[in-house]
């Protein structure tokens, strides 16, 4: 076990190293939440009332956490060192959490300016509601960072991985708005936890599967 | 160690490598020579694991922590320095005193002036000896080398002779090369690819 924790943290700490030094995944992250929180503060009526703008916030999130898997498996697959990776680790699937743990770290400082710039602009936002931010995040970087293993093996990976993650990301979105706007947030909220363990447990085990033939 | 029978791997309808047979006991050095397209990559990257036949078995006994690769590609990250990337494998295969090691590989290929230098500026040459070090740091039972010479220049090549007459002693080598007389004198069987 220390042995697999070991990996994942050297694995993630390259990855964090590799932003700190190309700097071009978050950068253009934050640039891209803000700006389209800026458009839709403009493009959305007066009287659209406040579920409407969490719906929008919504929106901002998950293209945003695209962005941010598009480029997630660039260093990888550059130079093949995805095979050096296979060969080295003793258990795949350190990549796929290493991978994970990098993305939502990316998606949580998007967020940190995200959040309190959504707050300024449309409407406030309560503890629940950062909560499900939180909770929808993890899911989309669990489902996002297995997706975009699959999207990078091929051609079109720009294509590729929307088509894969948007649907999946559908029960984020309701359990994000939902714990943002509903007198039920708990029930949101244990639905957005619930959908995290399910899928971390599928994408945990199905790594081996998409990263070899 | 190796042992394949009637392997064959297709990508789409195009047969790369077609009905192998071949047999690497421990201790082999295995040169494998063909032209360009002659399936040589293909076929090592299917004893390195990296992809499985489409037909046919292939038995290889040895762990994958085991194994070392030289492919191609540098497999490397261009944006790490070299000390880096061979900080992360090293830690990834649980080398035992892995900057003692490292420091170790660096040094005898040469680079250990540029070992904080990013992968990405320096030249191909040196890059291929990177390679290297990143395939012998884990001092490997099983080593599949593909064009190991390639890109190094004179000195280079000539650190890598040394390097291999030693490999040869203690491990098993799977080596394909377009210049098999710098290879035949270690070699005990040739397999030669249509």
């Amino acid at each position: 076990m220390n042995d697999y924790l070991g990996d994942v943290a050297a694995l993630a700490r390259k990855d964090l190293a590799l932003e700190l030094r190309a700097r071009d995944t978050l950068p253009a992250m934050v640039l891209f939440v803000l700006s389209t929180l800026v458009v839709f503060h403009f493009a959305l009526p007066r009287d659209a009332g406040d579920e409407a703008a969490y719906g929008l916030l919504w929106v901002a999130i998950v293209f945003t956490a695209l962005l941010g898997l598009s480029r997630a498996w660039v260093p990888e697959s550059r130079d093949g060192a995805i095979d050096a990776l296979v060969l080295a680790t003793r258990d795949r699937s350190a990549i796929w959490v290493a991978k994970t743990l990098a993305a939502l770290a990316f998606l949580a400082v998007a967020e940190l300016v995200a959040l309190p710039a959504f707050a300024l602009l449309f409407a406030p936002l309560d503890a629940a509601a950062v909560a499900g931010a939180a909770l929808a995040s993890i899911g989309l970087c669990v489902v996002g960072s297995l997706a975009a293993a699959l999207a990078s093996a091929g051609r079109g990976r720009e294509v590729v991985l929307p088509l894969l993650v948007l649907p999946l990301s559908i029960p984020l979105v309701v359990g994000g708005v939902g714990a943002s706007i509903s007198p039920q947030a708990g029930d949101y909220l244990l639905f957005l936890g619930v959908y995290d363990a399910v899928f971390a447990i599928l994408s945990w085990a199905s790594f081996e599967y998409v990263i070899t033939e | 160690m190796i042992r394949a029978e009637g392997i064959e791997k297709r990508f789409g309808g195009r047969a790369v490598v077609r009905g192998l047979s071949f047999a690497v006991s421990r201790g082999e050095v295995m040169l494998v020579t063909g032209a360009n397209g002659s399936g040589k990559t293909t076929l090592l990257r299917l004893v390195a694991g990296l992809t499985t036949p489409t037909r046919g078995t292939l038995a290889v006994e040895v762990d994958r922590s085991r194994l070392g690769y030289l492919a191609h590609e540098p497999l490397l990250y261009r944006e790490l320095t070299a000390l880096e990337n061979l900080d992360l494998f090293g830690r990834l295969y649980h080398v035992p005193e892995r900057r003692e090691r490292v420091g170790m590989l660096l040094e005898r290929f040469g680079i250990w002036d540029a070992r904080s230098e990013r992968v990405s500026s320096l030249s191909r040459g040196m890059v291929q000896r990177l390679a290297l070090c990143r395939a012998l740091l884990h001092e490997p039972e099983l080593l599949v080398l593909d064009e190991p010479f390639t890109a190094l220049d004179e000195e280079g090549a000539e650190l890598l002779d040394a390097e291999l007459v030693s490999l040869a002693s203690a491990a098993t080598l799977v080596i394909s090369t377009h210049d098999p007389d710098r290879v035949t004198p270690l070699s005990t069987s040739r397999l030669a690819l249509a």
